[in-house]
């Protein structure tokens, strides 16, 4: 994978140097925002702007599954604030957090552009649809088996 | 005899389970040439399969990836195949769309042979000033949603002297609940990419850039191994003239869609609009004239070259021609996409595409949080430019949600404030503060809190919005609530004058209700609630009730149902 410090200095690779931090550490840190912005040449201050205006880019370390419950108008039509509740209700925490054992984070996100299923979730980049109550239980499950036999 | 496996492997059929059945089929039949297509629309049937035989072709829908399925479907069984809708068939037009999940979206030799760059040598054997006015002949119009005329964007661009002009491609599809320009980058990736070379030509611009979601990441790798490829047979050198295009990836900002924050966003910038002019033709990407076009926007445009812009213009109205991509969703039988000649009506999209059941929608909601709802007394409205900004909505990038009966339109118009209000970028007062204001409205109404006042206000605060904002975010925002508001406005009334929302669908308004004549006692209720609202007798504690729904789900003889706060009234289905 390519490293930050190969990309041309030029301010507007400055998203793809954030994107490629993200891919590798989960989120951004404040270590990378000192060091990303000595590489541009920028006042921290103003990488940490462009960092809190785009949502793509977290700010604390995610989980190792994170859920993306997609509230996207067709899932919202089809009952995404439901799911987003059962989920929350599960597994405590409430969306933007990550619970203390650093295993689920949960978060509701615009279309992931899988209308056709509504309503879905994805865990990890992989997506799950024509949600019931039920199969999310199943789906949440298998994930903490799975944690379980680490 | 079998010649060849496609597997309908977009994103929509990879989420359905395309990755598993293709890799079944492998492992049951390794020797036969299995190959990875794009979508062909048919969402609601993935994953889908078609096998290619000298005597003809077999499509299988909702195949599973258990062998014994596979086998079946290998000897050509009759079971699970797939046939398109006559209503579907009957009503589309596959012209942008027509080689989407045919052909191997990453083979070049297999795009050349349905005609693909012909139409780039083509255009290069023409004079660029040639070039602009096949596309003004031809009435193209935007696709991204605003429906400026493209030919004359193009002139813009080609009447500028600068040595560098920059062209970008906006494939940031922000708007929740559409996906045509997801479908047509995983599936033709070198269509969308031979449009964009002829428009380097046209317009003389040699740097390209493509601003993809970063929720594509499938689009953004057809598209990067279409552009090695293309490099690799020299097919950027235009004339003697080397173009350099790049991939960019956005980082989830809606606003993006915006020309001014997008030429932003690729400087590695917060996606801050500007003011307009000077014009992107003008000055934009680092100074130099820019010209955005959308993906559907290029798509059109080898096919405008191949066969001649009159012709492409004898598709569709008069000041709205060719075809138009919808990402159909939402409470209908056939979701997926389509594409249809301008002009045809809602109705028959939503009942004679979508097969929704006659009687049973309330609206549509066409062009997302810039959009409006329709009711169901306008869907003899066609599908053209003009015909839907008259009624409060726009076309829009082409996502078309269907809403039925059993849906709060309140709410619906809170969801899109709640999207806009998120995605204001915050530069302008009215649209930051006066979004989160009407917001905030919105939810006492549906919280049940509201007044008549806050109705009046939310009609105030919206034109307000729409005069004081710089972009087109925020000039555009209250749309959802100004269409409610016009044609639902009984809905809102319900809801602040006798605190009741008729589709049941506001918590705050609601109780849930426990028919004791129909209950068996299984219990599975009390188990089944996370908040221990249900008593051992079945009680349900209304107090600590969250409204989530998980007992009526769980409930296996429907004895548990939402109804009216402060009784039972009967339900609207």
């Amino acid at each position: 994978m390519a490293e930050i410090s190969d990309l041309a200095t030029d301010e507007s690779n400055l998203i793809k140097a954030l994107q490629l931090e993200q891919r590798q550490e989960g989120y951004i840190s404040d270590e990378a925002i000192k060091s990303i912005s000595e590489h541009f040449d920028m006042a921290p201050v103003e990488v940490e702007g462009v960092v809190s205006f785009y949502t793509q880019f977290k700010r604390v370390k995610p989980g190792d599954y994170q859920i993306q419950v997609c509230d996207g108008t067709a899932c919202h039509i089809k009952g995404s604030s439901l799911v987003l509740g059962w989920i929350s209700d599960e597994l405590g925490i409430e969306p933007g957090e990550t619970d203390e054992e650093g295993v689920f984070s949960l978060e509701a996100v615009a279309c992931l552009g899988c209308c056709s299923l509504a309503p879905v979730v994805s865990i990890n980049g992989k997506v799950y649809g024509n949600l019931t109550r039920e199969k999310i239980m199943d789906i949440l499950d298998d994930y903490r088996e799975r944690e379980a036999a680490k | 005899m079998i010649e060849r496996i496609k597997v309908g492997m977009a994103s929509c059929g990879i989420a359905a389970g395309a990755s598993e059945v293709k890799e079944k089929i492998s492992d049951v039949a390794p020797e036969e040439n299995l190959v990875e297509v794009g979508c062909i629309g048919h969402c609601y049937a993935e994953p889908l399969v078609e096998i290619e035989t000298e005597d003809g072709n077999y499509i299988y829908e909702e195949v599973e990836p258990e062998e014994e399925f596979i086998e079946k479907m290998l000897n050509l069984e009759e079971f699970s195949r797939f046939e398109a809708p006559s209503v579907r068939t009957e009503w589309e037009e596959d012209y942008v769309t027509e080689l989407a999940g045919k052909i191997e979206p990453n083979s070049l030799p297999e795009y050349r042979e349905h005609g693909g760059y012909d139409a780039l040598e083509k255009a290069l054997k023409m004079d660029p000033s040639g070039v602009v006015e096949e596309v003004k002949t031809s009435g193209l119009r935007g696709r991204g949603g605003g429906g400026f005329p493209t030919g004359m964007k193009w002139d813009f661009l080609s009447s500028k002297e600068e040595e560098e002009k920059v062209l970008i491609c906006n494939a940031d599809e922000g708007d929740p609940g559409a996906f045509m320009d997801r479908t047509l980058m995983e599936s033709l990736p070198h269509q969308v990419l031979e449009g964009m070379l002829i428009g380097a030509h046209a317009t003389g611009a040699s740097e390209l850039f493509i601003y993809c979601r970063a929720e594509y990441p499938l689009a953004v790798r057809r598209l990067n191994m279409a552009i090695d490829r293309i490099e690799a047979e020299g097919l950027n050198v235009l004339n003697g003239r080397e173009i350099n295009i790049t991939v960019k990836e956005g980082a989830g900002a809606f606003v993006c869609g915006e020309e001014t924050a997008m030429i932003h966003s690729l400087e590695g910038k917060r996606g801050n609009p500007r003011y307009r002019p000077p014009y992107p033709t003008d000055e934009g990407f680092k100074g130099r004239p820019t010209l955005i076009n959308n993906v559907e926007t290029f798509s059109n445009i080898p096919l405008i070259l191949r066969e001649g812009g009159e012709s492409f213009a004898s598709v569709g109205t008069e000041n709205s021609t060719g075809t138009k991509l919808f990402a159909l969703a939402g409470d209908l039988e056939y979701t997926g996409l389509v594409e249809v000649p301008m002009g045809i009506s809602i109705h028959d999209v939503v009942y004679g595409i979508g097969g929704a059941e006659e009687g049973s929608v309330k609206a549509v909601q066409i062009g997302g949080p810039s959009g409006g709802c329709i009711p169901e007394e306008h869907f003899d409205t066609p599908v053209d430019y003009d015909s839907l900004n008259d009624l409060g909505a726009i076309m829009g990038s082409g996502g078309l949600i269907v809403i039925s009966k059993g849906r709060c339109m309140v709410e619906t118009a809170r969801y899109f404030l709640d999207f806009t209000t998120e995605e204001s970028c915050g530069k302008c007062t009215f649209c930051r503060v006066g979004t989160k204001r009407m917001l905030e409205k919105l939810e006492r109404i549906t919280g049940g809190e509201g007044t008549e006042k806050d109705v009046e206000d939310l009609e105030d605060l919206s034109h307000k919005i729409i005069n004081g904002s710089l972009c087109g975010l925020g000039q555009t925002a209250p749309n959802p609530v100004l269409t409610t508001l016009d044609y639902f406005r009984d809905e809102y009334l319900n809801h602040v004058e006798e605190d009741y929302c008729p589709a049941l669908e506001c918590g705050a308004l609601v109780e849930i209700y426990l028919d004791d004549e129909t209950c068996i006692e299984c219990g599975n209720c009390i188990d089944s609630c996370p908040v221990d609202a249900i008593s051992d007798d079945f009680e349900i504690d209304d107090e600590a009730c969250t409204r989530c729904n998980s007992c009526i789900e769980v409930c296996p003889v429907d004895a548990i149902s939402r109804v009216k706060k402060g009784g039972k009234v009967d339900v609207q289905s």
